[in-house]
């Protein structure tokens, strides 16, 4: 096998794909039982399936030879034989592991670390007089790509018009676009929703006059979350006509805003937004194809409002919100906040059946996705499961050569005859908050699929608490020698220092989530292989995986109950 | 270095019984009658603080006659810092008036217990101070060589010696040590009751349990003290309250500003050893490995000053007494490895305690006392960066001979509160900056270390412009002033690579600079002077400062005088340059560090007189020196004003236009000896200014200069610093200003009479410049301040500056020069026959460079033409 060479980046970088798996096999003699599991829940027919996506690399801005994980693709008979069963893979790097050289290629702790930490980001709400008010201490945020590009996106900003906080994470298919432009644009809709029709007024009478705009949001963003420029004026556009038409629609009697009515507005005007902007097109080509790519490739949301006490998570697939909560006993506790959208929940699978006739009730929902193809039982963009045949054809048609010439935008799902097949509504819950909830996770499925919600809130549990009061040791009546307190302090040092090698609670349960062994503890070499793995393999192993982790004040949060 | 002690528990027993009331009543009452006692309505003095400092105030002030005094202290006497105290007290100290009170206290203490009858654990155990590396072997040999001249017995021993004086050590590691025998170990808690027994015996009434609220004040003077039992007028207040002195200062209604902050600070006790310790054994200071050890009741006691030190009460909580704070374990962690290298037996050694004790630092890590520059009769003695076992004694008599006398029996402008300003007394300022001052505790001192917190405070408008070109900045009083400016190609080296006691990395920058300065121009960023202006309707402004200074200030209009603000020993209280901007209002020019001081000594001289006007405009003032040949050219090109002698002499000011910015205020002098001029320019005008001088001085090969340079250059013309070469103590004749005074101006002037007397006597100590003969620059250790000067081998003084002369290609030392008698000490008449006629030699660290001693700068050996009025140029720059 090819030598590798090291990549700028100090990722290990595989040149060619025919040497890349028994070097792989190399760099992992661990057993097989071990890593088996490693491997992502989807099967190793849809991994080596691969081949066939070549010509969706200018579809959508994913890896060429890597699947759409919640998106299976088997357009035609002929396709099907460049997959292989998932035998041949096994008979491949089972038989290479006894060749296998000494040879490894592992990254160094502070390698490991900057790969890690590449994406994190840490916002604390600014204290006002060594006094904070809000409910929320702060968020921490992370990211790993396992799609190159990553093809989650987060986001997270402060109501500057209403009061509270939004936090979302976003998991696209076939692309990252949709993913790109909801995280971008989901926000503008629910803050929107949650203006008072005063404000709304304020803000149109501003554009109107050309007078300077009051900002509605405030992001708390990572240097790497980018907002499209080009794509800006369009966007705002529809906004405006989304908040004219609040406008319009008000009677004149203010009534009170209802957070969960505004969440499930915003979601179902973006996507219905998106799903005209792509019809309408635009005259700039480069826009043009932009809408296109955004409609045809497909996101799930999980968003959470805090404001005050009330927390509300606006769920659209199959990412989750999990409230940590600490209970009396000092114990961690895990509280789902939102439900997954898909063949594992059952009211999902009944809601589908009902919505499309008996004689569907087979095709509808096949080998656990959606006609067979998709995961996600709900998610923005994805017109392919909304457009009817006709609508689709006529936009692929007069659209640019691109999406002409792409074998995915023209196939046309099997057994499609009561479009829509899927939806943006969100599932909305309300949660109260109490002094026990001490932090919100929302991930994507991929933390979701290699960890227990119960490991997960466990983990950030006893980080942050460890960051806050580490038991302290008193001597007290015992007799200890100087000796003893210095051994023991020393391994205090040591066992310390790999729980503050992470500042973010994100980074820290990536690194468990990545690194985990059998044990539940972080192993080195494991996380080293893992985060070494070419971009093509990466996506065997694991799935982007986006994580934010939001810390609540408890002394507020008691405080606004005792104020009732 | 320490400081702390744990009272004993036996000693604790023994002694509570009296001390709740040490009144002048004096029967042993029980502590519930001592409380019910009703506090006296007035008193001469109120001590607020019964811990090792208000006790020795009162100590002292009661031994020198004052019997009026009433002790308050907030919880139980002693219970506080002092209880808590580890117990050291060690001489071996940086600063020459820190090493004189630590040798005083120990001499106190040693007789005390004969003298009260009171047990205070005294014991002489002496102190050896270890050095890891060549540099900490250096710094103890300073140290060493400034002991043994003041008569404190020291010496530096081999690792081998300090196996033989105690055996636990682990020596492999050091490369020497030095050993101070007569250091000792105390009670703290015992020594502060005994000083208060004494006190009480001689008429101080103490009263416990007592809080001071507030203090009253009337028209800047104290009137009496708020308690939580009842007010006590009283003349002086004295704020003893150690970590407390902050908030208490605060709580006036005019807050007096103490700049201090109280840090964690650990301690490790233990069980005795299998063969317990002797009570004799020396005290260890191992400051590489940051922790001190000394015996306690046959094991051992041992803390340090960790790097990440913790700042606490920060918000100020105010408790009555130090609760047992959390100990912890893990933060003492780095200490206890450092103490289980050098002690490796401890091991088994069984653990009692780990004491969690606060300690106040200051701003600078010196201590603070003194009067209140705002409040007069508000006395300070506190911030004693966890040396208060070996300054109370000290401090105490210094304090109260201040008090008595209006000023202490030594120079303490270092110690003195004055030094600080309002400006230092954030709180988020002050926690920054201890962070920094405990770890430095045990840190290497090096020369010209500038602390790295709290800085770009107070910034000339300047700055960015000036930064941007390469300036490294050092800090005086809060304000940024460029020591040099790195050209672009140049690289120095790291912050801690960069501290050495040889030649510093900047040598070749400053060089350049200084010889641009000597051929071409430069400018120097000078902004941070105090300049004060005087004004009057009448001619109050000319009489009060012809008073308050002692040249002839009737001189013509745009006139620039030198004179020294004397007190009444004829010592400088101030060194300024004084410019007669009209008939009746005069700007004044001083040190940096004397905005606080000289204000509130103008204050307290000038009468109340609603027709004279006193300013301080340091802020409204950008203050540009250009020195050198060529800055004659520069100006004029600019102003279309002919600059030449013969239109614009020297020490002449005139305010003109320099570019297009009007009423800049020029003056033909430039604190160094060398030609050139000093622009002070309003502060919007400052940027334009100095625009149009770089890009006209351009031809004339301008470029900027700092602090380095003009330090070199007027070292070598011999030129004093107030606050550094020359303090109050210090008298025009003594450093060879006499054509400064005019004893015959036609009134009198404070110090006058002194000045009389002392010329017909004859001086004690005469300032004199030294020039190191057979001193190699790259090799040897250079000189810094306060080494030793020897004649024909006598000890006769310290230097108090030095600089590398770049044109006579020399070290320049200044310094005095006293005549001890060879029978008993006692200071003689010193004459120039007496310092013309003698071989010196300067101590650097225990090795002895030759010198030769001069009176009067080397005119000869400068390469330009000398004016007539340089020599009486003066300078006005602290260090």
């Amino acid at each position: 096998c090819s030598r590798p060479r090291a990549a700028p980046s100090g990722i290990l970088r595989i040149p060619v794909r025919s040497s890349s798996l028994p070097l792989f096999s190399d760099a992992m003699p661990a057993p097989t039982q071990l890593f088996f599991p490693l491997i992502r829940n989807c099967e190793l027919s849809r991994i080596y399936g691969t081949a066939c996506y070549c010509h969706h690399k200018h579809l959508c801005c994913s890896s060429p030879y890597i699947p759409q994980s919640r998106l299976r693709y088997t357009p035609h008979p002929a396709y099907a034989t460049f997959c292989r069963p998932k035998e041949n893979w096994w008979q491949y790097t089972q038989g290479r592991r006894y060749a296998s050289t000494p040879q490894k290629f592992y990254l160094t702790p502070p390698q490991v670390n900057s790969i890690l930490k590449a994406n994190e980001y840490s916002f604390k709400v600014p204290e006002f007089d060594g006094k904070n008010v809000s409910s929320i201490l702060g968020f921490d945020s992370n990211q790993l790509p396992a799609n190159a590009p990553i093809e989650d996106r987060r986001s997270a900003a402060t109501c500057l018009q209403t009061r509270g906080m939004l936090l979302g994470v976003f998991d696209g298919h076939a692309g990252c676009a949709c993913s790109q432009a909801v995280s971008e644009r989901l926000f503008y809709y629910i803050a929107v929703s949650l203006l008072p029709h005063e404000t709304l007024l304020e803000i149109e009478n501003a554009v109107e006059s050309g007078r300077a705009l009051l900002p509605i949001l405030q992001w708390h963003k990572h240097p790497n979350d980018y907002f499209s420029k080009e794509a800006s004026k369009l966007y705002f556009n529809s906004l405006r006509t989304y908040w004219q038409e609040l406008i319009d629609l008000n009677t004149g009697e203010s009534t009170d805003i209802d957070v969960k009515e505004a969440l499930i507005n915003a979601f179902k005007r973006l996507d219905n937004d998106i799903s005209l902007e792509a019809q309408v097109g635009d005259p700039n080509s480069f826009l043009n194809y932009l809408v296109l790519r955004v409609a045809f490739s497909g996101a799930t949301a999980c968003v959470a409002h805090v404001d005050g006490v009330d927390l509300h998570v606006a769920n659209t697939g199959d990412s989750r919100a999990m409230l940590g909560v600490q209970e009396e006993d000092g114990s961690w506790s895990a509280v789902t906040l939102s439900n997954d959208h898909n063949a594992q929940n059952e009211r999902e699978l009944e809601r589908l059946k009902l919505e499309h006739p008996k004689s569907e009730a087979k095709s509808v929902v096949k080998q656990d996705r959606l006609l067979g193809l998709l995961m996600p039982f709900r998610a923005f963009g994805d017109v392919k499961f909304k457009w009817s045949i006709d609508l689709q054809k006529r936009v692929i048609e007069s659209g640019p050569d691109q999406l002409n010439d792409n074998e995915y935008t023209k196939f046309i799902p099997p057994n499609y005859h009561t479009p829509p097949y899927l939806t943006a509504e969100p599932e909305v819950t309300y949660h109260r908050l109490r002094p026990q909830d001490k932090f919100l996770v929302l991930a994507t499925d991929g933390l979701w699929e290699t960890m227990h919600r119960q490991d997960v809130v466990r983990i950030v549990g006893e980080y942050l608490t460890g960051m806050h009061h580490q038991q302290p040791i008193a001597v007290g009546g015992y007799k200890v020698t100087l000796g003893q307190m210095h051994g023991l302090l020393t391994e205090r040092r040591t066992k310390m220092s790999s729980v503050f090698e992470d500042q973010n609670a994100a980074t820290h349960l990536i690194r468990h989530a990545v690194g985990n062994n059998e044990f539940g503890t972080v192993d080195h070499e494991r996380l080293s292989k893992m985060l070494s793995l070419p971009e093509e393999l990466a996506r065997m192993y694991r799935d982007d995986i986006t994580i934010i982790v939001v810390q609540f004040n408890s002394h507020v949060v008691g405080a606004y109950q005792n104020q009732e | 270095v320490m400081f702390c002690r744990l009272l004993s528990v036996v000693g604790r027993q023994r002694t509570s019984p009296g001390w709740q009331n040490w009144s002048s009543a004096g029967s042993s009452t029980s502590a519930a009658e001592a409380r019910s006692v009703a506090l006296p309505t007035e008193a001469q003095v109120v001590i607020c603080g019964g811990g090792i400092m208000g006790t020795s105030v009162a100590y002292h002030l009661s031994k020198m006659g004052w019997k009026d005094i009433v002790l308050l202290e907030q919880g139980r006497l002693a219970a506080g810092s002092t209880r808590f105290c580890a117990g050291i007290l060690s001489t071996a100290r940086h600063l020459t008036i820190e090493q004189k009170m630590a040798d005083y206290s120990n001499k106190l203490y040693h007789q005390l217990e004969q003298e009260t009858g009171i047990q205070t654990g005294y014991t002489r155990t002496g102190s050896v101070f270890l050095a890891q590396t060549q540099d900490r072997l250096i710094s103890l040999k300073r140290i060493n060589s400034r002991l043994n001249v003041i008569g404190i017995p020291s010496e530096i021993i081999s690792p081998k010696k300090v196996a033989e004086l105690h055996h636990l050590l682990n020596v492999h590691d050091l490369v020497g040590a030095m050993h101070v025998p007569e250091d000792a170990v105390v009670s703290s808690a015992d020594v502060a009751l005994a000083l208060a027994s004494a006190a009480s015996q001689n008429g101080v009434q103490i009263y416990d349990r007592t809080s001071v609220l507030h203090v009253m004040v009337k028209k800047g003077q104290v009137t009496g003290v708020e308690t939580d039992k009842g007010q006590i007028e009283c003349q002086y207040f004295v704020n003893c309250a150690g970590q407390w002195a902050y908030e208490l200062g605060l709580s006036n209604e005019e807050p007096v500003s103490i700049p201090l902050h109280a840090c964690e600070h650990f301690y490790l006790l233990t069980r005795p050893l299998e063969t317990p310790l002797q009570s004799s054994t020396p005290t260890i200071v191992d400051a590489d490995g940051r922790i001190y050890i000394r015996n306690w009741q046959g094991g051992i006691l041992s803390g340090g000053f960790e790097k990440n030190p913790k700042p606490i009460f920060t918000e100020g909580k105010n408790q009555l007494e130090i609760q047992n704070l959390q100990e912890d374990w893990d933060h003492f962690e780095p200490l206890l490895s450092s103490l289980l290298r050098r002690m490796p037996e401890l091991e088994s050694l069984e653990i009692m305690k780990l004491v969690n004790c606060p300690e106040t630092f200051t701003p600078d890590m010196r201590c603070i006392m003194g009067e209140s520059p705002a409040v007069q009769g508000y006395f300070v003695l506190a911030g004693m960066n966890s040396a208060g076992l070996s300054f109370g004694g000290g401090a105490g008599k210094y304090l109260a001979e201040w008090m008595v006398h209006g000023y202490p029996s030594e120079n303490v402008w270092e110690l003195d509160l004055k030094r600080f300003g309002a400006l230092q007394s954030s709180r988020t300022f002050l926690r920054h900056r201890v962070m920094e001052v405990m770890p430095l505790m045990y840190d290497l001192k090096v020369p010209r270390w500038d602390f790295q917190t709290g800085r770009q405070l107070r910034t000339s408008p300047l700055y960015d412009r000036l930064d941007a070109q390469g300036a490294r900045w050092m800090e005086k009083h809060g304000f940024e002033r460029p020591k040099y400016f790195v050209p672009p190609d140049k690289d120095l080296l790291a912050l801690e690579q960069s501290k050495t006691f040889y030649k510093p990395d900047w040598f070749d920058i400053v060089e350049s600079e200084v010889k641009c300065c000597k051929e071409a121009v430069c400018v120097i960023d000078m902004s941070s002077f105090t300049k004060f202006e005087i004004t009057s309707t009448g001619d109050q402004a000319l009489e009060v400062l012809q008073y308050l200074f002692s040249n002839d200030l009737d001189v013509p209009v745009g006139h620039i005088v030198h004179t020294g603000m004397l007190n009444e020993v004829g010592g400088y209280e101030n060194d300024c340059s004084i410019a007669r901007l009209s008939k009746r209002s005069f700007f004044m020019i001083s040190p940096t560090d004397q905005q606080v001081h000289c204000w509130a000594w103008l204050k307290k001289h000038m009468p109340k007189d609603s027709n004279l006007l006193l300013e301080d405009v340091t802020w409204k003032y950008t203050a540009l020196n250009l020195i050198g040949p060529r800055a004659v050219d520069v100006l004029s090109e600019l102003s279309y004003a002919p600059m030449t002698p013969d239109h614009f002499p020297s020490l002449f000011c005139k305010e003109m236009s320099v570019g297009y910015a009007n009423g800049i205020r020029v003056m033909s002098m430039t604190h160094t000896g060398e030609p050139g001029f000093m622009l002070y320019i309003p502060i919007e005008y400052a940027l334009h200014v100095y625009n149009e001088v770089m890009s006209v001085g351009q031809k004339y090969g301008i470029r900027n200069a700092g602090y380095y340079a003009l330090r070199s250059l007027r070292i070598e013309k011999f030129f004093a610093f107030w606050g550094q070469d020359i303090n109050n103590l210090t008298t025009p004749l003594e450093c060879g200003r006499e054509s400064r005074v005019k004893l015959e101006k036609g009134m009198d002037f404070i110090g006058r009479d002194a000045l009389l007397q002392q010329k017909q006597n004859g001086v004690y100590k005469r300032f004199t410049m030294f020039i190191l003969d057979d001193h190699d620059t790259d090799l040897d250790l250079w000189p810094w301040w306060g080494e030793p000067i020897y004649r024909n081998g006598q000890y006769v003084g310290k230097t108090t500056s030095s600089a590398y002369s770049y044109s006579l290609e020399r070290h320049v030392c200044l310094g005095f020069v006293h005549n001890f008698s060879e029978d008993t000490g006692e200071e003689q008449v010193v004459t120039a026959d007496f310092i013309n006629r003698g071989e010196y030699e300067i101590d650097i660290a225990g090795y002895r460079f030759q010198a030769k001693a001069k009176l009067y700068p080397v005119a000869s050996l400068f390469t330009h033409k000398r004016r007539k009025d340089d020599m009486e140029l003066s300078d006005l720059h602290g260090k």
